[in-house]
């Protein structure tokens, strides 16, 4: 082994260890700082505190909820369109592809601002106006932010499984297109929708910014205001919020084949 | 009444197995209709309402409002942050990626890199402000260990998590790791035929890097930096929870302007969030055609 | 002193040994080739004469130098991949020139040499060119003009035909051949096709497992194979088990006929199963001469390959192939026939 290879490989574990202290510290502090309610020891108090506050159990539930709403919704839209675009429309895909990237693009923020001016009380869509209509809007801008890790999912998924062999070898044998679909497609590529759901639900249970400018009682702003008011509820929410986030990716990794890849446009 | 007066009869009958083009375009409807009412029209209306005064008329007047002081001061600002947080988590990234891919490490440390990249780049937003508040913060556990071992007190330099430099280290947590799931696929490109056979003609590891691989690289590099500077330019809940509004990067300001008109001018709004449109789209076209300049490369 | 000489060379992995023993000289301006299926150790070695490797034991001299644990940019190997692996940040000239230029050669001294090359391999007009811009047979052309260009004492192959295509293969395997006899530089090429090691080699090494089977010329690896392993991986063979009736007579039972050698059976005794060979070629349609043996067989099939007929037979339960050229006016055998083979006895080979 030369020389230049041994250099090389303390540079790397000297780098690894600084970037392990880096991702490692802030938890392992937030952890220690969450144990610290009770004056003097450690104890879990901040947990008990928390929950057993009905606010958290209100909001937690609400953004599960809404999480949940936003796959489905997601998963139906999604879904489809993918198909039809790998197998009918090949000319729409790079139009199908831009679209669904552009929620990266577009920041959160420009994408609620623009909701709360188009469908205020005032508009055509006053979807403003009432709880449930605003619960709607808040679903759809969660199916607009998880658009492009939904979508790129799938597509990957559809591509893995060739589709249009398995479609045509489907309609040889007598099946119609709702059938194809559902008993032939679907099932192969359920491993590729989980993926998505699952990061659309990291996503959707911390999301800030479309929950608290509709105003809605989900568990971001939640989490703000305890920040604002609070001294150790905080940190207990934190690792609550990141154990909820390591378990989704993890049970990405579980059933996803094309885990933790952002798009590459 | 002849053969030849009789209207010709014209039997339209499709190939087999050639769908009408209304049926196909009526799957994906559902998908435009959505595009179209929850993406494309609100941020049009938006983009439109830019270039209104109050009353509906064409005006350049918004636009012109965005040099007013503090929405300057603010552009400048989220700038700096993102440029900061984009380089610094660039380079840091970038090297943690080196040292997973190339640095002959034991196997289990790449997949174990990209597992935790994947959630740390989404553990952004209320939950991160918190973490770093207790790691930095005034009764933070670094700050408390510094002071306690070290006789060191942080917070006597003038440093203070609630700051310009408290928040790129913050952004810095979902930033590097942004970065690694970017460049690796790059660095694993990295043929390891292309070192043996630089080795065999006599080039070192300086001049490996020099001439072959920084050339091969840097587009995938610099592309990953700029979504990095767009992911940080739009990024709102972070700092909303680190510094509220004492740090007024612009996404900070457009939320109190949306939620309270506070630069009483409603339609300066619109001009912001056109500005920052333009600069997160300007961002993702550059990243698009450094990106196409590696794909035309790669043999 | 052989130019080469690799002595007692070991490599291990972990608890894996991936050569055992190996040991060679190599003279100035040979072409030897390392030929063996996957995994036998051939690229292994390869890449220990490169410097990608240290060898567990043992050493590796070039012109009298040892290099064993010289760093691989000190010891002035050419190498080209089975990949190509030109930097495809560089154009032709580039990668061309690299070697030179890492070394700070003056810029006309790079210009210079380059032009040689580019003569050399004939594609002058490529200089400019970019390797996605080339076929694979013109990278592998350019790859090896940018091993050649640094003037290195040894040059390695490193399975360079097998990503081409069938007829680039053989055109180019030449022009290999005849480049490394114009400039005479010592040359050990790897591959895992007998068909060109056969054809461009001066000396074979067949390699199993990380031994070696058989060193010799092409001609004689063929011809005189020593083991089973050499005699079924090079060319087509017919395989027959038989037992010894008198090794002084060179006597063997095949089933129910008794076959002569002239092959030595020292190594056996009377009695003993043994395995024997014969190459198709040397088996003729026909009834004895002096010298032959021949033996009656039952055919299974006549297939027309071209400008050769292959027959099969068999004989018991052992089969026999044999090749017979393409002759419109000769009358073949048809399937259930029996035939009369011969072959002369010193084609009937034993193998260990």
């Amino acid at each position: 082994m030369s020389v230049a290879t041994k250099e090389s490989r303390l540079g790397a574990w000297i780098a690894m260890g600084i970037g392990t202290t880096y991702f490692l510290l802030p938890l392992i502090a937030t952890f220690e700082f969450s144990l610290r309610m009770k004056r003097g020891e450690y104890s879990f108090e901040a947990y008990n505190v928390v929950f057993g506050d009905p606010q958290f159990q209100a909001t937690f539930g609400y953004s599960i909820v809404m999480a949940i709403a936003t796959i489905f919704v997601g998963v139906l839209l999604v879904v489809p369109t993918a198909y039809w675009v790998h197998l009918r429309m090949p000319k729409l895909r790079p139009l199908v592809e831009f679209i669904t990237l552009l929620p990266l693009v577009i920041p959160a923020i420009v994408i609620v601002f623009g909701y709360l001016r188009m469908y205020n009380s005032s508009s055509i869509i006053p979807l403003t106006g009432s709880e449930r209509a605003t619960d709607f809007l808040l679903v759809c801008s969660y199916v607009t932010l998880s658009l492009p890790y939904m979508y790129r999912s799938v597509d990957t998924g559809l591509r893995t499984i060739d589709v249009r062999t398995l479609t045509e070898a489907a309609e040889v044998l007598g099946a119609n297109r709702a059938t194809i679909l559902l008993r032939v497609i679907f099932p192969n590529i359920s491993s590729a929708i989980l993926s998505g759901a699952f990061l659309t639900f990291a996503v959707v249970v911390g999301e800030f910014t479309m929950a608290s400018l509709l105003d809605r009682p989900a568990f971001g702003p939640y989490l703000q205001l305890m920040g604002a008011n609070r001294a150790y509820e905080p940190s207990a929410l934190a690792i609550i919020a990141f154990i909820v986030t390591w378990a989704s990716m993890g049970l990405i990794n579980v059933f996803g084949r094309n885990a933790h890849t952002k798009p590459t446009r | 009444m002849s053969a030849a007066t009789q209207p010709p009869t014209i039997n339209a009958i499709t190939p087999p197995g050639r769908k009408p083009l209304n049926l196909n375009l009526l799957g994906v409807a559902p998908f435009f209709i959505f595009a179209l009412l929850f993406l494309l029209l609100p941020t049009a209306y938006l983009m439109v309402g830019a270039f209104q005064d109050a009353e509906g008329h064409f005006t350049l007047k918004n636009l012109a409002g965005l040099l007013e002081a503090n929405v300057l001061d603010a552009y400048w600002i989220s700038f700096k942050i993102s440029i900061a947080s984009s380089v610094a988590g660039g380079l840091l990234g970038f090297l943690l990626a080196w040292a997973a891919v190339l640095g002959k490490l034991p196997g289990w440390i790449r997949p174990t890199l990209m597992t935790f990249s994947g959630v740390a780049s989404n553990f952004a937003g209320v939950p991160l402000a918190f973490a770093f508040l207790a790691t930095l913060g005034r009764m933070g556990l670094v700050t408390i260990l510094l002071k306690k071992y070290l006789d060191f007190n942080i917070y006597s330099t003038g440093f203070s998590i609630l700051s310009f430099v408290g928040l790129t280290l913050t952004y810095l947590y979902f930033q590097i790791p942004l970065m690694v799931l970017i460049v690796t696929p790059a660095l694993e490109g990295l043929k390891k035929e292309w070192r043996e056979a630089c080795d065999c003609l006599g080039g070192s590891t300086v001049q490996y890097w020099r001439y072959i691989a920084m050339p091969v690289l840097w587009p995938s590099i610099l592309g990953a930096m700029l979504l990095l500077f767009a992911n940080a330019f739009g990024a709102v809940a972070t700092a909303y929870s680190l510094t509220g509004s004492s740090l007024n990067i612009v996404p900070i300001l457009l939320y109190a302007q949306i939620r309270g008109d506070v630069l009483h001018n409603p339609n300066l709004g619109y001009a912001m969030a056109l500005g920052m449109i333009v600069i997160t789209g300007l961002a993702n076209a550059g990243y698009m055609v450094l990106r196409s300049k590696t794909d035309r490369r790669s043999a | 002193m052989a130019f080469l000489e690799i002595s007692n060379i070991q490599k291990r992995f972990g608890s894996q040994t991936a050569v055992h023993d190996f040991s060679i000289s190599i003279e100035k301006g040979e072409f030897i080739t390392f030929l063996g299926p996957s995994g036998c150790g051939k690229t292994t070695i390869l890449r220990m004469l490169a410097g990608f490797e240290t060898p567990s034991i043992g050493s590796i001299v070039f012109d009298g130098k040892d290099v064993t644990h010289v760093p691989t940019n000190q010891r002035n190997v050419g190498m080209v991949f089975q990949s190509y692996a030109l930097f495809p940040n560089m154009t032709v000239a580039e990668n061309i020139g690299f070697g030179l230029k890492v070394a700070n050669a003056g810029k006309a001294e790079i210009e210079n040499r380059v032009r040689e090359m580019l003569k050399l391999i004939k594609l002058d007009a490529l200089a400019d060119r970019y390797p996605w811009q080339m076929s694979g047979g013109q990278q592998q052309r350019v790859a090896l003009a940018r091993a050649l260009a640094n003037k290195p004492k040894v040059l390695l192959l490193d399975e360079p035909l097998s990503a081409l295509d069938a007829k680039i293969r053989i055109s180019l395997r030449e022009e290999i051949r005849e480049l490394q006899r114009a400039l005479g530089i010592t040359t050990v090429f790897v591959t895992h096709d007998q068909e060109e090691a056969l054809s461009i080699s001066d000396r074979i090494v067949v390699l199993n497992e990380g031994r070696v089977e058989q060193t010799g010329t092409p001609s004689s690896i063929y011809n005189f194979p020593r083991t089973r392993f050499v005699a079924s991986f090079i060319g087509t063979l017919n395989q027959l088990s038989g037992e010894v009736v008198d090794t002084a007579k060179g006597e063997i039972r095949v089933g129910t006929q008794t076959l002569i050698t002239s092959n030595p059976l020292d190594d056996l005794r009377n009695g003993q199963p043994c395995t024997l060979a014969i190459r198709p070629e040397a088996i003729t349609l026909d009834d004895a001469g002096a010298g032959k043996n021949t033996v009656q067989t039952l055919v299974d099939d006549v297939s027309f390959l071209g400008s050769i007929v292959r027959i099969r037979t068999h004989l018991g339960s052992e089969s026999l192939s044999m090749d017979v050229f393409n002759d419109p006016n000769q009358k073949l055998p048809v399937r259930g026939d029996t035939v009369s083979l011969s072959f002369a006895f010193e084609n009937l080979l034993v193998l260990a």
